[in-house]
């Protein structure tokens, strides 16, 4: 009789989650808790929601992830790396801010370039990243004018664009079409679906829309405020491509339903917290 | 898309393209830039033409108040004497303006290095700004030798400070989450400096150079006062003080025009570089428009 071989490790092992948050909490110097300690694992591929009224620590939650902000207490790491320590691995990670955050001095084209020039990428490589990333959000035409030129939804598909062309595996968006109208949210939720299945993108989306959140998203968080914390977990176990008529169907009532009172609940909590 | 009118025929494109777009004609005083110009001009004509008037009128002697007339005259007649001291004058204030822009956007760069730093050093960019000029004039002129040093010393001193203060609130006016972003793509202080922090400071930059333009005017003239330097390398300052012991008014009008002009100049100058160098992006450019 023979040993049976020990499975081999490179394929039995599955790929480690993208993102592990680990008892993250986050307390301001004047006391203020802006967010109870979090346990979040999100694995390669998901599209992943924070859903919840304002004050709920979303923001903070994403700002952690992104480094811009330190937890007070537990650790965040990016495919089991400390998140300061992103760099060393040959993963990238991209944020796209609230608002455009466009530099209104330079050219379309240098403004998405950016990221690549701080990098030192050579200016070649780096022209054709750039081309790449704005056909990607349609903006070919644009490459040349100033920032103000665009309307507010053509400056958030910059700013989209900006974050793509690094090629990142993880995009942070932060309420990123908040500002724009309904209809230009609607198209670019659209487009932003078809970037991440194009790309095979982990997405973390910071919203207060439920039918954002269902839309887009694999798996929706809720989060609560006063104090910031995670509530409930939600899947979306809808197939892709979603389209408009997704948005009608009796599924999107009900996961909409859903997440409405699971955000009832949790703002009802946070009133009586204030009492 | 929009489908054509059924009760037209549908143009061709190339008919189009043929059509000349023409542009809405403004009649020429309606165009702001033509009003920059004409309205400004008009209200002088007419002061001038008072100023004229009321001398004729009330007879009054030349050495009160010489008529524009006259002072044009001895603008003309005196002409190479008022020259050579205009070009002292022009070259004591660009010399000036030039040290004080150098130095100041130097010392801007130390101050947003850290908060420590300006913390420490900003009082005393305050009493530089505070302390009469003068005052300290006399000594400046004691400590440096070479007289057109000294006075190129004391107008940069007076024109210094709004370059400091308003380069370094530039510096520092930068867009938070822009910020942020050079952060998350660990941005070196160097790239942050050059890519972020003096493109944003430049509209701040501009204001402080306008200022600081016409003060470095005021400051060459008042150290030529202070320094009474006569001869070849006399200024205007010079030409006003030697027309004020001879009486002759017509000629210190003359020069006191011809300062005047030079501010005007100065500030016109700076007015276009900025516009120049901010055309299209930034707000204070488009509201003209």
């Amino acid at each position: 009789m023979t040993l049976a071989k020990p499975p081999s490790r490179s394929t039995a092992m599955p790929p480690p989650p993208a993102v592990e948050v680990l008892s993250a909490e986050k307390t301001y110097p004047n006391g203020t808790q802006a967010l109870l300690a979090v346990d979040l694992t999100i694995q390669e591929g998901e599209f992943v929601t924070l859903l919840g009224p304002s004050g709920c620590g979303k923001s903070t939650l994403l700002k952690m992830v992104a480094g811009l902000l330190e937890p007070t207490d537990g650790r965040l790491h990016l495919w089991r790396k400390p998140v300061a320590q992103l760099e060393q691995s040959s993963k990238k990670m991209a944020f796209v801010f609230q608002s455009p955050t466009l530099m209104p001095w330079a050219s379309v084209q240098t403004n998405v370039r950016l990221p690549l020039d701080l990098a030192g990428m050579a200016r070649k490589d780096a022209d054709a990243r750039v081309a790449e990333a704005l056909a990607l959000v349609g903006l070919s035409k644009f490459a040349t004018v100033l920032p103000r030129a665009l309307s507010g939804g053509m400056q958030m598909r910059v700013s989209i664009a900006r974050g793509l062309v690094t090629e990142p595996d993880l995009l942070l968006m932060d309420e990123p079409f908040g500002a724009l109208d309904e209809i230009t949210r609607h198209k670019l939720d659209a487009d932003l679906l078809d970037l991440w299945r194009k790309k095979k993108l982990t997405v973390i989306f910071v919203t207060h829309s439920i039918h954002e959140a269902v839309f887009l998203s694999t798996r929706v968080v809720m989060m609560a405020a006063r104090p910031g914390r995670v509530v409930e977990d939600f899947c979306i176990d809808e197939p892709y491509p979603r389209t408009a008529d997704f948005m009608v169907s009796p599924e999107f009532s009900r996961h909409a339903k859903q997440l409405q009172d699971s955000l009832l609940r949790a703002s009802v909590n946070s009133e009586e917290a204030l009492l | 898309m929009s489908t054509p009118h059924p009760t037209r025929t549908a143009i061709h494109k190339s008919a189009l393209d043929a059509v000349k777009k023409r542009k809405p004609r403004v009649p020429l005083l309606h165009q702001p830039r033509i009003q920059r110009v004409v309205y400004p001009a008009l209200v002088g004509l007419i002061l001038l033409a008072l100023w004229q008037g009321t001398v004729t009128a009330l007879e009054l002697p030349p050495y009160l108040v010489p008529s524009p007339l006259l002072m044009f005259e001895t603008l003309v007649a005196d002409w190479t004497p008022l020259s050579l001291s205009l070009w002292v004058t022009v070259k004591i204030t660009l010399l000036s303006f030039g040290a004080a822009t150098v130095t100041g956007v130097l010392i801007s760069f130390l101050f947003v290095q850290s908060k420590l730093i300006e913390t420490a050093l900003f009082p005393y960019a305050v009493l530089l700004q505070v302390t009469p000029i003068v005052a300290v004039a006399p000594l400046i002129i004691i400590w440096v030798k070479d007289p057109m040093g000294s006075m190129v010393i004391c107008a940069a001193l007076v024109a210094l400070f709004p370059i400091i203060s308003n380069t370094t609130l530039g510096l520092r006016s930068i867009e938070p989450d822009l910020q942020s972003y050079f952060k998350l793509n660990r941005a070196t202080r160097w790239q942050t400096l050059v890519r972020l922090r003096i493109p944003s400071a430049l509209p701040y930059f501009f204001g402080g150079l306008r200022i600081s333009g016409g003060l470095a005017l005021i400051g060459a003239v008042v150290a030529e006062f202070v320094a009474g330097t006569g001869g070849t390398g006399a200024g205007l300052a010079y030409q006003i003080l030697q027309a004020g012991f001879q009486l002759n008014i017509p000629r210190m009008f003359a020069a006191l025009l011809l300062i005047s002009l030079t501010g005007v100049g100065l500030f016109a100058l700076m007015t276009w570089l900025s516009s120049a160098a901010l055309a299209g992006w930034h707000a204070s450019e488009h509201a003209q428009d």
